[in-house]
């Protein structure tokens, strides 16, 4: 088995927790293309949040786990806290995907003898 | 209870469709992501697997990105031809999964209800229209790495695009409230300027891996995708 390019994943890794703890910050937080379809037609309350008026947000309901304490990209709703929530976002797939694909991936050749056992 | 003022929730929510369409869209996206979690395991080794679950990571961290593109919207990463180029389609259509997923359960971002069509459009037809588009620019994408670069990025406006006609298909079936040619037209036009910035990212990203570790982009490391697997240097 050749040798795992480690440098490389902590590399790619750093980038992504920059990415996801810092850069976020300076995301829009204007609503994607698809909220501002759903948002064409909506008469929004002074909080910005669609009350009234004929569009499809109408139909939207309250989220099931609006009250995750990680709802909304923060912790606990705190402020500024948006760059935590994003490490701990990435953190998190990162260990799920990985050890998922870890689990389905093929056995090198060598230990790829159909033993029974694991 | 008093939901946020932020709006930073960037997938479908619940009830945006009824409820028949949740389900059915509930079921293509069960049966799609299960042939996808048979065919990855062909794409996954020592090497790839660790890879992939860092291109999952970093398409969440991407999708937190919102960038402007016109006065009042924003767009943000789908991810679904980048993660094909460099993993491939089956593993790259669980990854996006696997952040919708986490988005929904963790960061109340897209319906629970939701989540089939979200997976529908973003993992399933985004990731394998993108893929199929970098698969018919392959011998562009493996002459140098410009070629790769410019492929990955019509991939990418691609899979923005027709993963925005996924929802417009949605409404169609079991949506209201506007007309539906206003949806098609506002998602359709939106989409074909967040697909720009998708495609930036993408050829970015992939440029990136590209000059570093050409060996970890599946689109041109594997061979041919067709049915040359049998018998290849093992």
């Amino acid at each position: 088995m050749k040798k795992l390019p480690i440098a490389f994943y902590a590399g790619f890794l750093v980038v992504a927790l920059l990415l996801a703890g810092v850069v976020s910050y300076a995301a829009s937080s204007s609503p994607d293309g698809l909220d501002a379809v759903t948002r064409t037609g909506c008469q929004l309350d002074e909080s910005g949040e669609p009350a009234g008026g004929e569009c499809i947000a109408q139909n939207a309901g309250e989220h099931a786990t609006a009250n995750s304490p990680l709802a909304d990209y923060t912790v606990g709703g705190s402020e500024g806290s948006t760059g935590v929530a994003g490490v701990i976002g990435v953190l998190a797939t990162l260990v799920i995907a990985g050890g998922l694909f870890w689990l389905l991936r093929r056995r090198s050749s060598r230990d790829e003898t159909p033993s029974r056992v694991e | 209870m008093d939901p946020s003022t932020d709006l930073v929730a960037m997938h479908m929510s619940d009830g945006i469709v009824n409820a028949p369409t949740s389900v059915i869209f509930g079921v293509v996206a069960v049966l799609g992501l299960a042939v996808c979690v048979a065919k990855a395991r062909r794409d996954l080794d020592d090497r790839t697997a660790p890879m992939a679950g860092l291109v999952a990571a970093f398409v969440f961290a991407v999708q937190m990105l919102n960038f402007p593109i016109l006065p009042g919207v924003s767009g943000h990463l789908l991810g679904g031809a980048l993660c094909a180029i460099l993993v491939g389609p089956y593993v790259g259509a669980l990854c996006v999964s696997i952040v919708l997923l986490l988005q929904a359960l963790l960061f109340a971002d897209g319906g629970l209800s939701a989540l089939g069509t979200n997976i529908t459009n973003m993992a399933l037809i985004g990731t394998f229209v993108g893929y199929g588009v970098a698969v018919a620019m392959r011998k562009l994408a493996v002459r140098s790495r410009g070629g790769l670069i410019a492929t990955a990025f019509v991939a990418a406006w691609v899979n923005t695009v027709v993963a925005s006609l996924g929802f417009v298909l949605e409404y169609a079936i079991g949506g209201q409230g506007l007309a539906l040619g206003t949806v098609f037209g506002l998602m359709t036009g939106f989409h074909a300027l967040i697909g720009i910035g998708e495609g930036i990212i993408t050829a970015l990203t992939v440029g990136a891996v590209a000059a570093v570790r050409p060996d970890l982009v599946y689109l041109t490391r594997t061979a041919a995708p067709s049915l040359e697997i049998k018998g290849a240097r093992a």
